[in-house]
C-alpha cells in the first residue's frame, strides 16, 4: 500500500486500528521525499530525525493509551514562513539563511498539540513575493505534473510536496493568493481562511494585513480536519478574531439544493485561457445538476484589485522587511566599516530582486509627498473591493471563478513582473477584502489542473467545503493526481 | 516617466539598499512601468471612501499587565553575527 | 539682548511604571545584565506580533487628564520608520495623527506670575534600546554593542505648544511635569534613569514679531540643570549668529555637559522621512466617556490645587507651598505629618529648613531617606512640651535622617533631654557667675551683652540640655541681685 498517497482521514483510520504506525507512515513518506525530491525540489528543510523520533512518541502514547489528537501521526510540511523553535526558517530568502527561531509559530503549536509529525520546511518565493516559487532565494520547486513549469506561488513548496506524495498535507500562507495559485497549477485543495481565523503569530511577515495561513491537502475532508486544529482565537495576535470557530466536518453533508451561487462577471472573458473557462463552465453546469442556484453578477471594482494590492502589500513589506539589518539575526555583510554601509550591504546582498522591487515600490508609496496619492488611494479602493463582495453576499452563499487566468507555465516565460502579478488577478481581491476562499482542481488542460475558486463571506469557510464537497463527491474531475516522471 | 534616478537613489538609501548602477536603471525602469500600470486608480472617485486598514471590525485589543518569561540570554544570542559582553555588536555608528 | 524674544517648547518622553513592557510580558525593571529583559516580541524577531498593555492605554490617559487634555474618541498606533541599531523591528510603534490626547495645559509659577502652557499632544510609543559604544565617543569608537532590555519599555510623548519664553519657564514647566507624573503614579519620573527625558525646540526672534524664527532641537538633556543651561546656552548662541548677522540652521543639536555646548549633530540621513503608516498589527481604540470619566474621578489632588489649599488652608507662604507640594512624595510626607501634629508652619518650617538641607547634601529623594512622618511629628510635640529645646531637636532630627530612630528612643540615649528644673540649673548658674568674674563685672558695668556668653557657658555646662529661658531668667535675677 503507498501510504503517502492516502489521506488524512484514510491514514487516520489505519492509524486507529493499529494497521499502521505512524513511525511506519513517516517512514514511507521520506522514503517517497527520497525518492522525488531531487526532481520536485519541495523543501529547503527535511526534519528526519525529529519526524521519526516524534512518530515513534505518538506510537508509544498510542500504545500507552494517551488519548492522541485529530492528526495524530500524520506527517506534514510547513511553508518556510513559520517559526519552528530550533529548526531553521529562512523564508527562503539568503538573508535568514542561518537563521533558527528561537520560539514556534502559533499555529505550529496547534498542530504539535494535534500530534501531526513536522517533516519539513517547504520552499517559497522570497518572503512569500511571487507567483511561481522561481523567486526562491535557493533554488526553483518543480510542478509534478510538469516538470518544465513553476508549481506556482509563492507556497509552490507545500503544493508541490502535497501533490507529490512528499506529505499528507501542508501549510502555506497566502497574501494575494498564495495558497490558491499554487494549489490551481498542483491539482491539490488550497484554501484561504478568513482574515484573522488562523493566528499570524510566528508567520513571518509580508503583508500583515493581507496574510494569512492556511492548508494543502488532499481532499474536502482532510482541508475541513485541518482547519479544525489550525483556526482558533489567538491572544499573541491582536489581529486574531475571537469568533466561534465550527467543526468544519459537519459540513460535509453532500447536499447543496438551493444554495446560491454567483458567477462574476469580472472575472471571466478578456485575459482568461478559454480552455480553462470552459472547465469552470462545466463546474457551474454540475453545481446546477447538484440543485444549486447559478446566477451571473458583478464585482465592479474587480480590475482596481491589483494596483490596490501592488501597493498595500509593497507599503506593508517595506516596513515588515526593515528588520533584517544584520544585526540581530540573519545575513551580515563582512566589509562594511560603519553602521550605514553594513546595514545597505546587507539587504542589498540578502534580499533578491523581487523583494527589492517590493521594498522600493512600497517605501516610494509611503514617502513623503506620495502618501495620500498612493497607500490612501489604495486604502479607499480597498473599501470600494471589499464593499463589492459584501453586496455580493446579501445574495449569494458563494461566488465562484477560475482560481488562476491559466494553468502552470514554464520556467522562465514570465520574466516581465507585471505579467507575474496578472497570474494573482483571480485570487488578489479576497485578500483585500479579508474573506475566505477554496481552491479545488476540477480537471485538467494540457494534461495540466484546473483550480476553480469558491470565495465566501467572512468565516463562511462552512459553505466552501459543503459545496466544494458536493462537487468533490458528484465528480471525478476534482480527484486528480500526477503521475512523476521517471518515478516508480 | 514617473520617477528619476535622482528617486530611486533617494528610496534606495530610506531603504537601506546599496544598489549597483545596474540595479539602478532596471529598478527605475521596473518601478516606472509599474507606477504607470497604478495610473488606473486615478479613475476611481475615493472622494466619499473611508479609507479600509482594517478588514475585521476589531478594536481594542489588550493584554492584562502580567510578566511572561523572558528569552534565556543564550538564545537572545543565538543568532548574533557578532556578539560581545552579552551584547550584539555593530560596526561604529558614524 | 532685550530685542529678542526666546521661543520653546519642550518634547518630554516619560517612561510609564508598568509591570511589562508595552506590547509583551518582559519586565520594564531599570538596569539589569544587558539583553535579559527581552523576548521574541521586543527583539523584533521575524514573526512576532504586538498586543497592546492594558496598563499603558489607562496610564497615558490619566496622564493626558492630568494635564487637562481631550482624550481622543478613536485613537490608533502608526508605525515610524527609520534604521538604527537600537530599533529592532527599524520601526518605532508610535502614534501619528490620532493621538490617545490633544489640546491640554498647564500652569508653572515663575517669579511668582502663573502662566498657562499650551499641551499640543500626547502620544503613547514604544522606547528603544541603548547603544554603549567602545572607545571613547561615539565619533571615536570603532564599534558599538546593543543592549535591548529597554526595547519595548512604555513612553508617553507630551509635546507643549512653543509658549515658553525663557530657560527658566522651561525649567518649571519640567518640574511641574514631573510632579504631576509623580502625584498620579505614571511614572518614577528620574531623570538621571532615563524615565524622564527631554529635547527642548529653542528659536529666538525680533521682540514684538509674530513669526517664528528658525529652531534648533536640542538634546540629551539629562537633568533639570542641564536642561536649563542647554537653553540658556542655545539662546546665546543663536543671539551670537543673528547679530553676526548669521543665519539660524534647523538642525538637531546635542548638548555636551561637561564643555557646557550644545553641539550639530550631523546626520548621513539628511533627509528624515519616517514613512509614518497605521500598524496593521494592532487594532484601533475607541475609548469610550464612561472609562474616562471613571479614570478622572479616580485622579488624585494634583500638585497646582493642592498648592492653592496649603495657601489658603494652612496658611504657607506660596513659596513654601509650592517647594512643598512640587514633589508628591514631599507633600505626602507633609499631610502626614500635619495629619500627626497640625502645626502647619512649624511641619512646614522643618521640611523646608531641615529636611531639604539634608536630602540637598546627600543628593537623595525624601524616599531614599529615613525620617518618616510619625518621627517628624512625635519630635515637633516634644519641643512643643519642652522636653527638647529647637536647638536639641536639630541634632535628633538628623539621627532620625540617618538611622531613622525614634525621637524619644534618640533623646534617651544620648542623653538631651532639655533640664529645666530650676534646682539643678541654679547650682550651674551659680558655678558659672563664680568663674566669669570679668563678664559678670561687664554685666554690671551695663554691658547687658555680657549676660549671653554666660548663657553660653551655662549651655556648655549642661551640654546643650538646659531650657535656655530658665537659665536667662535665673541668671537675670542672680546677676541682679550681686
Amino acid at each position: 500500500m503507498e501510504l503517502f498517497s492516502l489521506t488524512i482521514h484514510e491514514l487516520q483510520g489505519l492509524l486507529v486500528k493499529k494497521e499502521i504506525s505512524a513511525e511506519e507512515l513517516t517512514k514511507q513518506v521520506l522514503e517517497r521525499i527520497e525518492q522525488v525530491e531531487d526532481k520536485i525540489k519541495a523543501f529547503v528543510t527535511i526534519t528526519k530525525e525529529e519526524a521519526l523520533k516524534a512518530a515513534r512518541e505518538i506510537d508509544q502514547k498510542r500504545i500507552n493509551g494517551v488519548s492522541l489528537g485529530p492528526l495524530a501521526g500524520i506527517p506534514m510540511a510547513l511553508k518556510d514562513n513559520m517559526c519552528t523553535e530550533g529548526i531553521k526558517t529562512t523564508c527562503s530568502s539568503k538573508i535568514l539563511y542561518n537563521f533558527i527561531p528561537p520560539y514556534n509559530a502559533s499555529v505550529y503549536e496547534k498542530l504539535l498539540g494535534a500530534g501531526s509529525v513536522l517533516l519539513g520546511k517547504t520552499n517559497m518565493d522570497e518572503f512569500a513575493m511571487g507567483s511561481s516559487t522561481e523567486n526562491s532565494g535557493f533554488f526553483a520547486t518543480r510542478n509534478p505534473w510538469d516538470l518544465n513549469c513553476v508549481p506556482g506561488g509563492s507556497s509552490g513548496g507545500s503544493a508541490a510536496a502535497v501533490a507529490a506524495g512528499e506529505a499528507i498535507f501542508a501549510l502555506g500562507s497566502d497574501t494575494g493568493g498564495s495558497i490558491r495559485q499554487p494549489a490551481a497549477y498542483c491539482g491539490v485543495i488550497g484554501l484561504k481562511p478568513t482574515y484573522g481565523a488562523v493566528s499570524r503569530y510566528g508567520l513571518i511577515a509580508y503583508a500583515s494585513s493581507l496574510d494569512q495561513i492556511g492548508p494543502f491537502t488532499k481532499d474536502v475532508t482532510d482541508c475541513a480536519l485541518v482547519m479544525n486544529t489550525i483556526t482558533g482565537h489567538d491572544p499573541f495576535d491582536s489581529t486574531s478574531a475571537n469568533a466561534d470557530y465550527p467543526d468544519y466536518t459537519s459540513f460535509l453533508v453532500n447536499d447543496i439544493k438551493g444554495m446560491r451561487v454567483g458567477i462574476p462577471q469580472e472575472y471571466f472573458g478578456e485575459g482568461i485561457d478559454p480552455e480553462v473557462e470552459n472547465k469552470i463552465k462545466e463546474a457551474i453546469k454540475k453545481l446546477e445538476e447538484l440543485g444549486a442556484i447559478v446566477e451571473e453578477c458583478s464585482l465592479p471594482h474587480t480590475q482596481y484589485a491589483m494596483p490596490t494590492y501592488y501597493l498595500i502589500a509593497p507599503a506593508e513589506c517595506s516596513s515588515n522587511l526593515a528588520r533584517y539589518d544584520g544585526v540581530r539575526y540573519g545575513l551580515r555583510a563582512e566589509d562594511a566599516d560603519d553602521v550605514l554601509s553594513m546595514f545597505s550591504r546587507t539587504r542589498n546582498q540578502g534580499f533578491g530582486v523581487e523583494v527589492k522591487r517590493r521594498i522600493m515600490l512600497g517605501t516610494y508609496a509611503l514617502s513623503s509627498g506620495y502618501y495620500d496619492a498612493y497607500y490612501l488611494k489604495a486604502l479607499k479602493v480597498r473599501n470600494l473591493i471589499k464593499q463589492d463582495f459584501d453586496q455580493a453576499f446579501e445574495k449569494f452563499h458563494c461566488l465562484l471563478t477560475p482560481t488562476t487566468p491559466s494553468v502552470a507555465f514554464e520556467f522562465g516565460s514570465k520574466s516581465d513582473p507585471l505579467a507575474m502579478y496578472k497570474q494573482d488577478v483571480c485570487t488578489i481581491p479576497v485578500n483585500l477584502a479579508g474573506i475566505p476562499a477554496l481552491s479545488l482542481p476540477y480537471g485538467l488542460v494540457n494534461n495540466k489542473p484546473v483550480g476553480l475558486q469558491l470565495i465566501g463571506k467572512a468565516f463562511a469557510e462552512g459553505t466552501l467545503l459543503r459545496i466544494g464537497y458536493a462537487l468533490e463527491q458528484n465528480s471525478q474531475e476534482t480527484r486528480i493526481t500526477p503521475i512523476l516522471e521517471g518515478v516508480k | 516617466m514617473k520617477i528619476s534616478i535622482k528617486d530611486v537613489e533617494h528610496v534606495a538609501l530610506l531603504s537601506r539598499l546599496e544598489l549597483t548602477e545596474e540595479e539602478k536603471q532596471e529598478q527605475l525602469r521596473e518601478l516606472n512601468k509599474i507606477l504607470d500600470y497604478m495610473e488606473i486608480l486615478n479613475k476611481v472617485d475615493t472622494s466619499q471612501v473611508e479609507p479600509l486598514a482594517h478588514v475585521l471590525p476589531l478594536q481594542n485589543v489588550l493584554r492584562e499587565d502580567e510578566l511572561r518569561a523572558t528569552l534565556p540570554k543564550e538564545k537572545v544570542l543565538q543568532n548574533a553575527p557578532e556578539e560581545d559582553e552579552g551584547m550584539f555588536k555593530v560596526p561604529k555608528i558614524v | 539682548m532685550g530685542q529678542y524674544e526666546v521661543v520653546i517648547g519642550l518634547e518630554v518622553h516619560v517612561e510609564l511604571k508598568t509591570k511589562t513592557k508595552i506590547f509583551c510580558g518582559c519586565p520594564t525593571e531599570f538596569g539589569g545584565e544587558p539583553n535579559t529583559h527581552v523576548c521574541p516580541i521586543c527583539l523584533g524577531l521575524p514573526g512576532v506580533l504586538p498586543v497592546l498593555n492594558k496598563k499603558v492605554l489607562e496610564f497615558a490617559t490619566k496622564a493626558g487628564l492630568a494635564l487637562n487634555c481631550k482624550i481622543a474618541e478613536f485613537s490608533k498606533f502608526d508605525r515610524k520608520n527609520y534604521f538604527y541599531p537600537d530599533l529592532p523591528k527599524a520601526y518605532q510603534i508610535s502614534q501619528y495623527d490620532l493621538p490617545i490626547a490633544e489640546q491640554g495645559y498647564l500652569d508653572i509659577n515663575v517669579n511668582g506670575q502663573t502662566k498657562r502652557i499650551g499641551i499640543t499632544r500626547l502620544h503613547m510609543e514604544e522606547d528603544a534600546g541603548k547603544l554603549v559604544h567602545q572607545g571613547l565617543t561615539i565619533s571615536s569608537s570603532n564599534s558599538s554593542l546593543v543592549d535591548y532590555n529597554r526595547t519595548g519599555v512604555p513612553l508617553i510623548e507630551i509635546v507643549s505648544e512653543p509658549d515658553l519664553r525663557s530657560a527658566e519657564e522651561a525649567k518649571a514647566y519640567l518640574e511641574m511635569l514631573k510632579a504631576i507624573m509623580e502625584y498620579i503614579d505614571v511614572s518614577d519620573v528620574k531623570m538621571e534613569q532615563g524615565s524622564l527625558r527631554c529635547d527642548a525646540n529653542v528659536s529666538i526672534r525680533p521682540m514684538g514679531s509674530k513669526e517664528f524664527g528658525t529652531k534648533t532641537e536640542v538634546k540629551n538633556l539629562n537633568s533639570f540643570r542641564s536642561v536649563q543651561r542647554a537653553i540658556e546656552y542655545e539662546i546665546a548662541r543663536q543671539i551670537d549668529i543673528v547679530e553676526e548677522g548669521g543665519k539660524i540652521i534647523q538642525e538637531t543639536r546635542t548638548w555636551d555637559e561637561n564643555k557646557g555646548i550644545t553641539l550639530s549633530l550631523r546626520s548621513k540621513e539628511e533627509a528624515h522621512d519616517y514613512r509614518y503608516f497605521p500598524d496593521p498589527d494592532l487594532t484601533p481604540l475607541v475609548i469610550s466617556r464612561e472609562w474616562v470619566e471613571e479614570l478622572k474621578a479616580g485622579l488624585p489632588e494634583l500638585p497646582a490645587f493642592k498648592k492653592e489649599r496649603l495657601i489658603k488652608e494652612h496658611g504657607l507662604p506660596e513659596y513654601d507651598a509650592g517647594v512643598i507640594t512640587s514633589s508628591r512624595a514631599l507633600a505626602e510626607f507633609y499631610d502626614k505629618t500635619v495629619s500627626l501634629h497640625p502645626d502647619y508652619k512649624a511641619v512646614s518650617n522643618w521640611i523646608m529648613v531641615e529636611l531639604l538641607k539634608l536630602l540637598n547634601a546627600e543628593n537623595l529623594e525624601i524616599t531614599d531617606s529615613k525620617i518618616t512622618p510619625q518621627g517628624l511629628a512625635k519630635m515637633l510635640k516634644m519641643i512643643e512640651k519642652g522636653t527638647i529645646s529647637g536647638k536639641i531637636a536639630k541634632q535628633v532630627f538628623e539621627e532620625m535622617f540617618n538611622t531613622g530612630k525614634d525621637p524619644e528612643v534618640i533623646v534617651k540615649e544620648k542623653g538631651l533631654v532639655q533640664i529645666s528644673d530650676e534646682g539643678q540649673i541654679s547650682t550651674i548658674v551659680d558655678q558659672v557667675i563664680a568663674n566669669n568674674p570679668k563678664s559678670v563685672q561687664d554685666f554690671k558695668a551695663g554691658k547687658e551683652k555680657a549676660i549671653g556668653f554666660l548663657v553660653g557657658q551655662v549651655m556648655k555646662e549642661t551640654r546643650g540640655q538646659a531650657n535656655p529661658g530658665v537659665v536667662n531668667k535665673l541668671l537675670k535675677e542672680k546677676l541682679t541681685k550681686l
